[in-house]
């Protein structure tokens, strides 16, 4: 689970956010959505430990991460915190399955290639594990992301615009998917959007202004 | 785990790696090529001018006596008086005198009339048979031995000269009485026999009716025959190696001989050291040629790592995302570069090597000097592989430092 107290960030002087309170459990859904320039992407940032705030407290799993080191942050963020991108982006010189297993080294030191494979697997990906990214569709490649986010088990998985790419059809698959495996891996999850077709999906929101 | 993606991503862009790969090879070949030559020849030249102080022989160029009395690969400047060359070689001041009679040569290996001693200044012992004894007995050097298989008891015709194709002595054979031991040094590629061999051979002319053609005129001073003990008297030698006693000999001699008598006496050490300053500007070229070809392909390297960064940011952020520590992106940059050095150098100390055999089959076809390519000089070779090992860290500092510094939140908020 994940909760933020008054956080504030800044880049410089001239732009300025505090964000409201979030809270979220395992596998519940937060929906965090807003037009464009109120911070989503920052927050979401924030929430990842890609960022650090100005002020305020992020708790996650009961830990407060806004004080770690960097190098502790970059190993609790690899263990805790799984990311899905608005673009999914690969190591392009690994397969499929090589990348997946490459996010359990990276934050465990042990290459979990069976779990990865069962993964990618129960993703419907069976027959891509040994193609490299680049040749697989969009929907494709974003579903090995989640894969690749899911690997560690996190207790926070974080999607940003997740179906911005898609059609209708191919947007309400990802996020139910999302929301299944939120509650299937007993992960909170938080996804930042202004797609309305989701707005419509998920009634737990939060309005950034 | 970061060592394997390095090698995936060297090889997911083959052109520059390659490019990078040629260029180290290049330059990493040029420079073990110039090692090994520069210490076998030196080694060579060192070892078979051992023991030798002075070499006493006709006037001319002192180099040409040099090359041609102590490694045997020019033509002697001329002939000495064997008499004059006697009373210095007796001299008090003198340990060792070896006289050298060049005449003759079989299939084109030189062969030499000398007294035991020299066999003893190589160190060299009787593998097969034994020493030479009385006239036309030789013994044969080792590589000449496995080259031509000549075994003990064999005999042969020597031809006049040193050209494989000179006129052949056909009155009076040589036989085979031992093979000497493998010393690498020149005697390998010699055939030795007495001195008084060698006067025999060409002394003997004169009496052969059967050989009588036109034009053959080598042995005007040697008109002193019909004995069956050939006199020393009025015969000649081609050089003398000297070692002395007193080592005032070696700087008075060069002068005192000079000055009064028609030979000269020089000294190995001087004129090889010569020899070597003339060699050495042309080897230092090659190796800044070399050095500067390391230069280039560390700058290739560094521009492939750099140009790659700008679409490799998103790698490194993903990395980053996943948990892998900006240490571990360093790495990752600085292992690339050093997988390009390591392989670059692999490829290098082999072709080098190759190069080197093909140098030495030629180098022995015309000097019979050979040099082998599978000596490892571990000192030189060993600071050459740290030198390519910096040129990979050199090339790979600003862009690691790059990927160290990188913003994650920047790059993927961007995208």
């Amino acid at each position: 689970m994940i909760s933020t107290k008054k956080i504030t960030f800044s880049y410089g002087k001239t732009t300025e956010f505090s964000f409201p309170d979030i809270y979220c459990n395992e596998g519940e859904t937060l929906l965090v959505t807003g037009s464009s320039g109120v911070g989503k992407t920052t927050l979401l940032h924030l929430l990842g430990g890609l960022l650090r705030p100005d002020s305020g407290e992020i708790s996650i799993d009961n830990t407060a991460i806004n004080f770690f080191s960097e190098r502790k942050l970059d190993h609790f963020r690899g263990k805790n915190i799984g990311l899905v991108l608005q673009q999914s982006y690969f190591i392009e010189a690994f397969t499929v399955l090589e990348n997946v297993a490459l996010a359990s080294w990276l934050a465990t030191g042990q290459q979990k290639t069976e779990k990865a494979k069962q993964l990618l697997e129960h993703l419907d990906l069976s027959s891509q594990l040994h193609k490299l990214p680049s040749q697989l569709s969009i929907g494709q490649q974003q579903r090995v992301s989640i894969a690749r986010a899911l690997i560690n088990e996190p207790k926070l998985l974080l999607a940003d615009e997740p179906t911005s790419s898609l059609d209708d059809e191919n947007a309400l698959k990802v996020a139910d998917l999302l929301e299944q495996l939120a509650k299937e891996f007993k992960t909170a999850l938080v996804i930042v959007t202004h797609d309305s077709r989701l707005k419509e999906r998920f009634p737990n929101q939060i309005l950034l202004s | 785990m970061i060592a394997k993606l390095a090698w995936r991503n060297t090889w997911f862009k083959p052109l520059s790696t390659v490019l990078s790969i040629i260029l180290l090879t290049a330059s990493v070949a040029i420079i073990t090529v110039l090692i090994l030559l520069q210490k076998q020849f030196e080694e060579q030249f060192s070892s078979n001018a051992d023991d030798i102080d002075l070499v006493l022989g006709a006037q001319g160029s002192p180099l040409q006596l040099i090359l041609s009395s102590v490694y045997q690969v020019d033509a002697p400047p001329g002939n000495i008086d064997y008499t004059e060359a006697k009373t210095w070689m007796q001299h008090p001041f003198v340990k060792t005198a070896i006289p050298l009679a060049f005449g003759d040569n079989y299939l084109g290996f030189k062969i030499v009339g000398t007294t035991p001693e020299y066999l003893n200044k190589f160190g060299a012992t009787m593998e097969n048979g034994r020493v030479f004894a009385t006239n036309f007995e030789v013994v044969v050097g080792s590589e000449i031995a496995s080259k031509l298989n000549v075994k003990v008891g064999d005999s042969f015709f020597g031809s006049h000269g040193d050209a494989k194709e000179g006129e052949k002595h056909e009155e009076a054979a040589y036989k085979v009485v031992g093979i000497v031991s493998k010393t690498g040094k020149v005697i390998d590629n010699l055939i030795l026999s007495n001195v008084q061999s060698v006067w025999a051979m060409h002394d003997s002319h004169d009496h052969n009716p059967a050989h009588g053609e036109e034009g053959h005129v080598h042995d005007e001073d040697e008109e002193h025959h019909a004995e069956t003990v050939i006199s020393e008297e009025g015969k000649e030698i081609t050089a003398v190696l000297l070692k002395f006693r007193n080592k005032m000999g070696i700087v008075l001699w060069p002068r005192l001989i000079a000055q009064n008598t028609k030979m000269q006496a020089a000294s190995p050490a001087i004129e090889i050291n010569r020899l070597f300053t003339l060699f050495g500007i042309g080897l230092e070229a090659l190796a800044y040629l070399a050095y500067g070809i390391m230069l280039i392909s560390g700058i290739s390297i560094f521009i492939a790592l750099f140009n790659t960064l700008k679409e490799r940011k998103y790698e490194f952020a993903l990395l980053r995302v996943n948990g892998a520590s900006r240490f571990q992106l360093l790495q990752l940059v600085v292992i690339e570069s050093m997988v390009l050095c390591v392989i670059g150098f692999f490829f290098g100390t082999i072709f080098g090597r190759i190069a080197l055999l093909f140098i030495s089959k030629s180098s022995d076809e015309e000097f019979k000097i050979a040099f082998n390519p599978l000596e490892f000089v571990w000192e030189k070779e060993g600071v050459l592989f740290l030198i390519t090992i910096f040129v990979g860290v050199l090339a790979a500092v600003i862009p690691a430092v790059k990927a160290y510094r990188l913003n994650i939140s920047k790059v993927l908020a961007n995208a």
